[in-house]
């Protein structure tokens, strides 16, 4: 990126592209314009997140480390392949009479700048620009998921944003006492809300004064991380906003949200006078795996089930972000990178099975596999890594975990597996249910083989994660762990 | 800014601004009308803009006169009068039952205050004075917001809830001598505010519910989906 005029900061061009996109689908009115711009912004954004690697280092309001880049580039990912995806999704509904033409506009501008402002939160050095960018970005998909104006979708939104908006307003007090905390080390200034300048102060910073701003940061971006007991909005959104959008909700916010407590943690544990950041993470993720696992039992709605497994997942990386040490980390890391992969596959499938059979409640669909052998086979494949099951990523990311667990907190185990069993078998069930069995009819159309390419490519990252993990991702990762254990 | 100490007259309004905005909050705990809560609301936003031109004065900071004015126009004019319109467009008149009783909504506020004076006032012994009480106040501004977006069922109620806690969050930001970033922030936040707002306009508007209450949010979620 040599060619750009010194006053354009590369790295800043990750959320500047969707931003952008944004800006211009907002004011083109045009659908048609609106899904390339949607494309094309992504791309952009994607390919400049591909440049991050080369460009370590950190500035007043930019952090690049492995972390944040490795992070970042899932996201930009996986937002490119979900605007991918909603360009046949968005038409269907368009079709389908369930959006409109304005609305659709409405929606590209929308998903953009939610992925712009989640990639700035993830670059983010300023905890200010972090903050208000995850409130921007927390706005943009309430706005989202309100869209079909059905009221069960503005209930959700609403919901979704009182809940946010809550755990948001507590994490801007975790950032204030943070700034405060940290005063005496770095003196007034934006050092005190830099990541790298609070990272330098930590060790001198006041213990007392940081215990409150973690539990008010913890409580507020463990909101949006969907981590119990403030998970409540996460699957209502899911069940009611466009497919698209869950896809990207499902990971990305919650990577966001857990890198921001990620990092938290780092600071927390340079401190000796601070207390063990380790088990209050620890505790509200394995809460959320449980709770969660158990909340899969009884679902009726597809989207809603698989907000549920999100939020068991999420809880699971929260978990081993709070086990600690370099090798949970990592291990949390990477279940974070390969659930977000295979969640957003799961969702297109299970999009696209709804608008083919026209129900979004397990008893609409079934039979997947005698109607639709593409569209079945994705779904099970995709419900089968979540399942952490092998050959893909999810089983090496839970092994890993465990396996950390009995070393660090052996009296956890039986906890943890019996979370992940029962999730894991009603799971399968449901797989059973969605792909087997007599097919329900089909009302939409068939999915094409086009349209199950992300989801497609999603899944064969997750596996080759699984089963064959290149040394240099492995060696990425765990660069990435050890930002914030030095 | 040395001289913030207890008894100097830089300390002391600071003070009182801060202690009338909590006192503002129980007396919002205790109201059932709507307009009442509007009008209190506004009053909160006013000592607010007082207390950042206040702190803007003593620090020597012009960005809070910034803040001062941007919460006075917004906060204490604006939304408040768009509130009472929509209040009388929308002819909603009636008052609203607290899901907890205002006794019990009130003990449990004051038990949040005695909470945060002993959360925040021995962890900032090395602090300032000012920032010290000021940060406990500010925390129990939000906490009673909470307690009332808790105890309310009216959405409306609960949007001012919102609202109040939102003033507690700035009022914490403008305490801490030095901060940057106060007015951007402070504006951020107005932002998600006037969005809660907004929010809670359409969802009225869109009149596919005859009640606010939220318990028909039950309709989501829950044991039948």
């Amino acid at each position: 990126m040599t060619g750009l005029p010194n006053w354009i900061d590369p790295v800043a061009l990750v959320p500047g592209f969707p931003l952008l996109g944004a800006l211009l689908a907002a004011m083109l009115r045009d659908p048609r314009l609106g899904a390339g711009i949607t494309i094309l912004s992504a791309g952009l954004g994607l390919a400049a997140s591909l440049a991050l690697p080369f460009e370590m280092g950190s500035s007043t309001f930019l952090l690049v480390d492995p972390l944040s880049a490795h992070v970042t580039i899932l996201t930009a990912f996986v937002g490119f392949t979900s605007a991918l995806y909603s360009l046949g999704d968005i038409s269907r509904e368009l079709a389908a009479g369930r959006l409109d033409g304005p609305r659709v506009q409405t929606y590209h501008a929308l998903f953009q700048s939610f992925l712009g402002f989640m990639l700035l939160a993830l670059l983010s050095n300023n905890l200010g620009v972090a903050w208000v960018s995850l409130e921007a970005a927390t706005i943009s998909a309430v706005l989202v998921v309100g869209l079909p104006r059905t009221p069960e979708a503005i209930e959700a939104s609403w919901k979704f944003f009182l809940i946010c908006g809550v755990g948001i307003a507590l994490a801007f007090f975790g950032t204030v006492v943070l700034y405060l905390a940290a005063l005496p080390a770095t003196g007034p200034g934006y050092a005190g809300m830099s990541w790298t300048g609070l990272a330098t102060a930590a060790p001198h910073s006041r213990g007392a004064l940081l215990n409150l701003a973690f539990v008010f940061l913890l409580v507020g971006y463990g909101t949006k991380a969907g981590l119990a007991p403030l998970h409540s909005w996460m699957p209502d959104a899911h069940a009611e906003g466009p497919t698209p959008v869950s896809a990207v909700l499902s990971g990305s916010v919650l990577n966001v949200a857990l890198v921001l407590i990620l990092r938290l943690r780092g600071l927390m544990a340079q401190n000796a006078e601070a207390v063990n950041p380790g088990p209050p993470i620890l505790a509200l993720g394995l809460l959320s795996v449980l709770l969660a696992a158990f909340s899969l039992w009884g679902r009726r709605d597809v989207k809603r089930f698989f907000a549920f497994s999100s939020i068991e997942q999420s809880g699971l990386a929260a978990f081993a972000v709070g086990l600690g040490g370099t090798g949970a980390i990592f291990a949390g890391l990477l279940h974070m990178t390969v659930h977000t992969l295979a969640k957003s596959a799961v969702f297109q499938a299970v999009g696209r099975a709804a608008q083919r059979k026209g129900s979004q409640s397990f008893t609409g669909i079934t039979g997947l596999l005698a109607s639709d052998r593409a569209l079945g086979l994705t779904l099970a494949a995709g419900i089968i890594a979540i399942a952490g099951l092998p050959p893909f990523g999810l089983f090496a990311s839970e092994v890993l975990i465990l396996s950390e667990t009995m070393r660090a907190a052996p009296a956890l185990v039986p906890l943890l597996i019996l979370g992940l069993l029962v999730s894991a078998w009603k799971l399968i069930a449901r797989l059973i249910t969605l792909c087997l069995g007599d097919p329900t009819a089909g009302q939409g159309p068939p999915a094409t083989r086009l349209a199950l390419l992300p989801a497609w490519l999603h899944l064969a990252i997750v596996a080759i994660l699984g089963f064959a993990m290149p040394g240099a991702i492995a060696a990425w990762l765990l660069q990435a762990a050890k930002v914030v254990t030095p | 800014m040395t001289q913030l100490v207890y008894g100097t007259l830089g300390y002391d309004a600071a003070h009182m601004l801060g202690g009338l905005m909590l006192l503002l909050s129980f007396t919002l705990l205790s109201q059932r009308r709507m307009t009442a809560l509007i009008d209190i609301y506004a009053l909160q936003a006013t000592c607010l803009a007082l207390a950042a031109f206040w702190q803007g004065h003593v620090q020597s900071a012009p960005a809070l006169y910034l803040t001062g004015a941007i919460a006075f126009a917004a906060k204490a004019v604006l939304i408040p009068a768009a509130l009472r319109r929509l209040m009388l467009r929308l002819q909603l008149t009636e008052t609203m039952e607290p899901a907890l009783g205002i006794f019990a909504s009130m003990a449990l506020g004051v038990g949040l205050v005695v909470l945060s004076i002993m959360v925040v006032l021995p962890v900032t012994m090395q602090s300032q004075a000012l920032t010290r009480e000021d940060l406990a106040l500010a925390l129990s501004v939000v906490l009673l917001g909470l307690l009332m977006m808790i105890s309310r069922r009216s959405a409306f109620a609960q949007v001012i809830g919102f609202m109040s806690l939102e003033n507690g969050l700035i009022l914490a930001a403008i305490g801490v001598a030095g901060m940057p970033l106060v007015v951007e922030l402070s504006l951020a936040v107005l932002i998600l505010v006037a969005f809660v707002v907004f929010g809670a306009f359409l969802r009225r508007m869109d009149r596919q519910f005859h009640s606010l209450d939220t318990t028909n949010l039950d309709r989501v979620g829950g044991q039948h989906r």
